[in-house]
Protein backbone atom coordinates (compact mmCIF):
# COMPACT_ATOMS: atom_id res chain seq x y z
CA UNK A 1 0.00 0.00 0.00
CA UNK A 2 1.29 3.98 -0.34
CA UNK A 3 -0.42 5.15 2.52
CA UNK A 4 1.97 2.35 4.28
CA UNK A 5 4.59 3.20 2.96
CA UNK A 6 4.31 7.15 2.95
CA UNK A 7 3.37 6.72 7.11
CA UNK A 8 6.92 5.10 7.65
CA UNK A 9 8.58 7.64 5.28
CA UNK A 10 6.68 10.90 6.94
CA UNK A 11 7.54 9.12 10.42
CA UNK A 12 10.93 8.45 10.19
CA UNK A 13 11.61 11.87 8.86
CA UNK A 14 9.77 13.52 11.81
CA UNK A 15 11.56 11.50 14.00
CA UNK A 16 15.20 12.59 13.09
CA UNK A 17 15.02 15.75 12.38
CA UNK A 18 13.19 15.78 15.90
CA UNK A 19 16.23 13.89 17.23
CA UNK A 20 18.67 16.44 15.71
CA UNK A 21 16.92 19.61 16.71
CA UNK A 22 17.86 18.56 20.16
CA UNK A 23 21.44 17.22 19.31
CA UNK A 24 22.74 20.69 17.34
CA UNK A 25 24.72 22.90 19.08
CA UNK A 26 23.43 25.92 16.98
CA UNK A 27 19.86 27.07 17.01
CA UNK A 28 19.86 28.19 13.52
CA UNK A 29 20.43 24.23 12.49
CA UNK A 30 17.86 23.59 15.04
CA UNK A 31 15.64 26.06 13.45
CA UNK A 32 15.47 24.45 10.38
CA UNK A 33 15.61 21.09 11.65
CA UNK A 34 12.00 21.49 13.31
CA UNK A 35 10.80 23.09 9.83
CA UNK A 36 11.51 19.64 8.25
CA UNK A 37 9.92 17.88 11.34
CA UNK A 38 7.17 20.03 11.01
CA UNK A 39 6.76 19.53 7.12
CA UNK A 40 6.84 15.44 7.65
CA UNK A 41 4.17 15.77 10.38
CA UNK A 42 2.06 17.93 7.53
CA UNK A 43 2.20 14.90 5.11
CA UNK A 44 1.17 12.77 8.28
CA UNK A 45 -2.03 14.83 8.40
CA UNK A 46 -2.52 14.26 4.46
CA UNK A 47 -2.55 10.81 5.59
CA UNK A 48 -5.03 11.37 8.24
CA UNK A 49 -7.51 12.83 5.91
CA UNK A 50 -6.95 16.09 7.90
CA UNK A 51 -6.25 18.67 4.89
CA UNK A 52 -7.29 21.98 7.13
CA UNK A 53 -5.11 20.85 9.63
CA UNK A 54 -1.84 20.24 7.20
CA UNK A 55 -2.16 23.44 5.55
CA UNK A 56 -2.34 25.23 8.71
CA UNK A 57 0.94 23.13 10.38
CA UNK A 58 2.74 24.98 7.24
CA UNK A 59 1.38 28.16 7.18
CA UNK A 60 1.27 28.39 10.47
CA UNK A 61 3.79 26.63 12.40
CA UNK A 62 6.53 26.31 9.85
CA UNK A 63 6.18 29.84 8.36
CA UNK A 64 4.53 32.31 11.28
CA UNK A 65 6.26 30.64 14.27
CA UNK A 66 9.36 29.22 13.19
CA UNK A 67 10.24 32.73 11.12
CA UNK A 68 9.90 34.18 14.40
CA UNK A 69 12.21 31.67 16.36
CA UNK A 70 14.64 32.23 13.43
CA UNK A 71 14.41 35.95 13.55
CA UNK A 72 14.90 35.96 17.31
CA UNK A 73 17.54 33.31 17.06
CA UNK A 74 19.87 35.72 14.13
CA UNK A 75 18.96 39.12 16.70
CA UNK A 76 20.46 37.66 20.04
CA UNK A 77 23.53 36.30 17.53
CA UNK A 78 24.29 34.06 20.57
CA UNK A 79 24.75 30.32 18.34
CA UNK A 80 26.90 28.54 21.51
CA UNK A 81 26.02 27.42 24.43
CA UNK A 82 27.55 28.53 27.56
CA UNK A 83 28.46 25.91 30.51
CA UNK A 84 30.69 25.13 33.29
CA UNK A 85 31.59 21.97 31.14
CA UNK A 86 34.13 21.30 28.90
CA UNK A 87 32.90 23.05 25.23
CA UNK A 88 34.34 20.30 23.17
CA UNK A 89 32.24 17.98 24.86
CA UNK A 90 28.91 17.57 22.84
CA UNK A 91 25.88 18.96 25.28
CA UNK A 92 24.09 16.09 25.54
CA UNK A 93 27.14 13.70 26.12
CA UNK A 94 28.09 15.46 29.61
CA UNK A 95 28.07 14.22 33.06
CA UNK A 96 26.16 15.31 36.02
CA UNK A 97 22.56 16.44 36.26
CA UNK A 98 22.56 15.65 32.36
CA UNK A 99 22.08 12.09 33.19
CA UNK A 100 19.21 12.82 35.44
CA UNK A 101 17.25 14.71 32.70
CA UNK A 102 17.91 11.38 30.51
CA UNK A 103 17.12 8.98 33.19
CA UNK A 104 13.70 11.01 33.01
CA UNK A 105 13.40 10.99 29.74
CA UNK A 106 13.49 7.14 29.87
CA UNK A 107 10.91 6.59 32.56
CA UNK A 108 8.54 8.69 30.58
CA UNK A 109 9.33 6.25 27.49
CA UNK A 110 8.80 3.64 29.62
CA UNK A 111 5.88 4.97 30.68
CA UNK A 112 4.22 5.61 27.49
CA UNK A 113 5.46 2.61 26.08
CA UNK A 114 3.41 0.91 29.35
CA UNK A 115 -0.11 2.44 28.26
CA UNK A 116 0.09 1.95 24.20
CA UNK A 117 0.77 -1.53 25.02
CA UNK A 118 -2.04 -1.87 27.66
CA UNK A 119 -4.73 -0.20 25.03
CA UNK A 120 -7.31 -2.86 23.66
CA UNK A 121 -8.42 -3.46 20.13
CA UNK A 122 -6.10 -3.16 17.23
CA UNK A 123 -6.95 0.57 16.41
CA UNK A 124 -8.01 0.31 12.58
CA UNK A 125 -9.38 3.47 10.99
CA UNK A 126 -13.23 3.52 10.00
CA UNK A 127 -14.07 3.90 6.59
CA UNK A 128 -15.84 7.37 6.93
CA UNK A 129 -14.03 10.82 7.57
CA UNK A 130 -16.09 13.79 8.37
CA UNK A 131 -12.86 16.05 8.42
CA UNK A 132 -13.96 18.34 5.14
CA UNK A 133 -12.55 22.45 5.51
CA UNK A 134 -16.51 23.71 5.44
CA UNK A 135 -17.62 21.38 8.33
CA UNK A 136 -14.44 22.40 10.25
CA UNK A 137 -15.70 26.04 9.55
CA UNK A 138 -18.99 25.45 10.31
CA UNK A 139 -18.00 23.88 13.87
CA UNK A 140 -15.68 26.16 14.72
CA UNK A 141 -18.08 29.66 14.74
CA UNK A 142 -21.23 28.12 16.01
CA UNK A 143 -20.27 25.14 18.29
CA UNK A 144 -17.15 26.46 19.58
CA UNK A 145 -17.85 30.24 18.82
CA UNK A 146 -16.93 31.48 22.77
CA UNK A 147 -13.86 29.64 22.44
CA UNK A 148 -12.78 31.55 19.16
CA UNK A 149 -13.48 34.69 20.37
CA UNK A 150 -11.67 33.91 22.93
CA UNK A 151 -8.58 33.17 21.43
CA UNK A 152 -8.56 36.31 19.73
CA UNK A 153 -8.35 38.37 23.03
CA UNK A 154 -5.75 35.45 23.68
CA UNK A 155 -3.89 36.85 20.53
CA UNK A 156 -4.01 40.55 21.62
CA UNK A 157 -2.98 39.83 24.92
CA UNK A 158 0.16 37.70 23.79
CA UNK A 159 0.85 40.58 21.41
CA UNK A 160 0.67 43.73 23.83
CA UNK A 161 3.06 41.14 26.60
CA UNK A 162 5.39 40.52 23.67
CA UNK A 163 5.60 44.24 22.78
CA UNK A 164 6.11 45.23 26.81
CA UNK A 165 8.18 42.73 27.88
CA UNK A 166 10.60 42.86 24.74
CA UNK A 167 10.86 46.91 24.52
CA UNK A 168 13.56 48.33 26.08
CA UNK A 169 13.42 49.95 29.28
CA UNK A 170 14.35 54.00 29.01
CA UNK A 171 14.95 53.65 33.13
CA UNK A 172 17.39 51.07 33.20
CA UNK A 173 18.72 52.20 29.92
CA UNK A 174 19.39 55.76 31.75
CA UNK A 175 21.04 54.00 34.10
CA UNK A 176 23.44 51.86 31.98
CA UNK A 177 24.54 54.96 30.48
CA UNK A 178 25.53 56.87 33.66
CA UNK A 179 28.05 53.92 34.48
CA UNK A 180 25.88 52.56 36.91
CA UNK A 181 26.24 48.21 36.93
CA UNK A 182 23.73 46.50 35.46
CA UNK B 1 -2.72 0.34 6.78
CA UNK B 2 -0.99 2.22 9.63
CA UNK B 3 -3.31 2.24 12.14
CA UNK B 4 -4.22 4.43 15.31
CA UNK B 5 -1.93 2.58 17.48
CA UNK B 6 1.02 3.47 14.88
CA UNK B 7 0.21 6.96 14.98
CA UNK B 8 -0.43 7.19 19.06
CA UNK B 9 3.35 5.57 19.14
CA UNK B 10 4.88 7.62 16.92
CA UNK B 11 3.79 10.66 19.18
CA UNK B 12 4.68 8.97 21.94
CA UNK B 13 8.66 8.77 20.53
CA UNK B 14 8.29 12.50 19.97
CA UNK B 15 6.65 13.74 22.97
CA UNK B 16 9.62 11.81 24.50
CA UNK B 17 12.03 13.60 22.51
CA UNK B 18 10.97 16.63 23.11
CA UNK B 19 10.55 15.94 26.61
CA UNK B 20 14.26 14.57 26.40
CA UNK B 21 15.01 17.73 25.00
CA UNK B 22 13.45 19.98 27.77
CA UNK B 23 15.84 17.75 29.73
CA UNK B 24 18.93 17.52 28.99
CA UNK B 25 19.51 20.83 26.94
CA UNK B 26 20.89 24.38 28.35
CA UNK B 27 19.60 26.47 25.66
CA UNK B 28 16.66 28.75 26.10
CA UNK B 29 15.98 28.69 22.58
CA UNK B 30 15.91 25.06 22.31
CA UNK B 31 14.35 24.18 25.15
CA UNK B 32 11.63 26.21 23.19
CA UNK B 33 11.84 24.56 20.06
CA UNK B 34 11.76 20.88 22.67
CA UNK B 35 8.32 22.64 23.74
CA UNK B 36 6.87 22.81 20.24
CA UNK B 37 8.39 19.15 19.09
CA UNK B 38 5.86 17.94 21.94
CA UNK B 39 2.73 20.65 21.13
CA UNK B 40 3.14 18.72 17.89
CA UNK B 41 3.16 14.68 19.09
CA UNK B 42 0.00 15.86 20.80
CA UNK B 43 -1.57 17.88 17.74
CA UNK B 44 -1.09 14.13 16.26
CA UNK B 45 -2.43 12.64 18.58
CA UNK B 46 -5.67 14.65 18.52
CA UNK B 47 -6.10 14.63 14.98
CA UNK B 48 -5.41 10.56 14.88
CA UNK B 49 -8.29 10.27 17.52
CA UNK B 50 -10.64 12.54 15.54
CA UNK B 51 -9.85 10.82 12.45
CA UNK B 52 -10.39 6.95 14.37
CA UNK B 53 -13.59 8.56 16.04
CA UNK B 54 -14.96 10.09 12.80
CA UNK B 55 -15.04 13.25 14.01
CA UNK B 56 -13.94 17.09 13.40
CA UNK B 57 -13.41 18.16 16.58
CA UNK B 58 -9.95 16.42 16.98
CA UNK B 59 -8.75 19.35 14.29
CA UNK B 60 -10.21 21.99 16.18
CA UNK B 61 -9.03 21.50 19.16
CA UNK B 62 -5.58 21.05 17.01
CA UNK B 63 -6.79 24.81 15.64
CA UNK B 64 -7.22 26.02 19.39
CA UNK B 65 -4.16 24.48 20.53
CA UNK B 66 -1.58 26.14 17.50
CA UNK B 67 -2.59 29.67 18.62
CA UNK B 68 -1.59 29.05 22.24
CA UNK B 69 1.13 27.68 20.92
CA UNK B 70 1.81 31.02 18.44
CA UNK B 71 0.91 33.17 21.46
CA UNK B 72 3.15 31.39 23.88
CA UNK B 73 5.84 31.54 21.11
CA UNK B 74 5.72 35.24 21.02
CA UNK B 75 5.83 35.82 24.92
CA UNK B 76 8.20 33.39 25.62
CA UNK B 77 10.77 34.54 23.00
CA UNK B 78 10.21 38.43 23.94
CA UNK B 79 11.02 37.34 27.62
CA UNK B 80 14.41 35.24 26.12
CA UNK B 81 15.13 38.61 24.49
CA UNK B 82 14.61 40.40 28.06
CA UNK B 83 17.02 37.99 29.78
CA UNK B 84 19.56 38.23 27.13
CA UNK B 85 19.78 42.02 27.02
CA UNK B 86 20.58 41.61 31.00
CA UNK B 87 22.75 38.82 30.80
CA UNK B 88 24.01 38.13 27.85
CA UNK B 89 23.54 34.39 28.05
CA UNK B 90 21.37 31.98 27.50
CA UNK B 91 21.68 29.29 30.00
CA UNK B 92 19.03 29.05 32.58
CA UNK B 93 21.54 28.49 35.00
CA UNK B 94 22.72 32.50 34.91
CA UNK B 95 18.66 33.16 35.94
CA UNK B 96 18.86 31.72 39.44
CA UNK B 97 18.91 35.60 41.72
CA UNK B 98 15.27 36.86 41.95
CA UNK B 99 16.53 40.65 41.23
CA UNK B 100 19.96 42.31 39.83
Amino acid sequence: MGSDALFYVFGAIAIAASLLVIAQRNPIYSVLLLITSFGALSGLYVLLDAPFVAVIQIIVYAGAIMVLFLFVVMLLNAPHEETPYDERVHPLLREGPTRFGGALALALVAELVWALTRRSGSGAFAGASASSVSAIGRSLFTDYGLAFEVTSVLILVAMVGAVVLARRDPVSRDRTAAGGDR
Amino acid sequence: MPTLNSYLVLSAILFSIGAAGVFLRRNLITILLSIEIMLNAVNLTFVAFGRALGSADGQIIVFFVMTVAAAEAAVGLAIVIGLFRHRESLNPDSFTSLRW
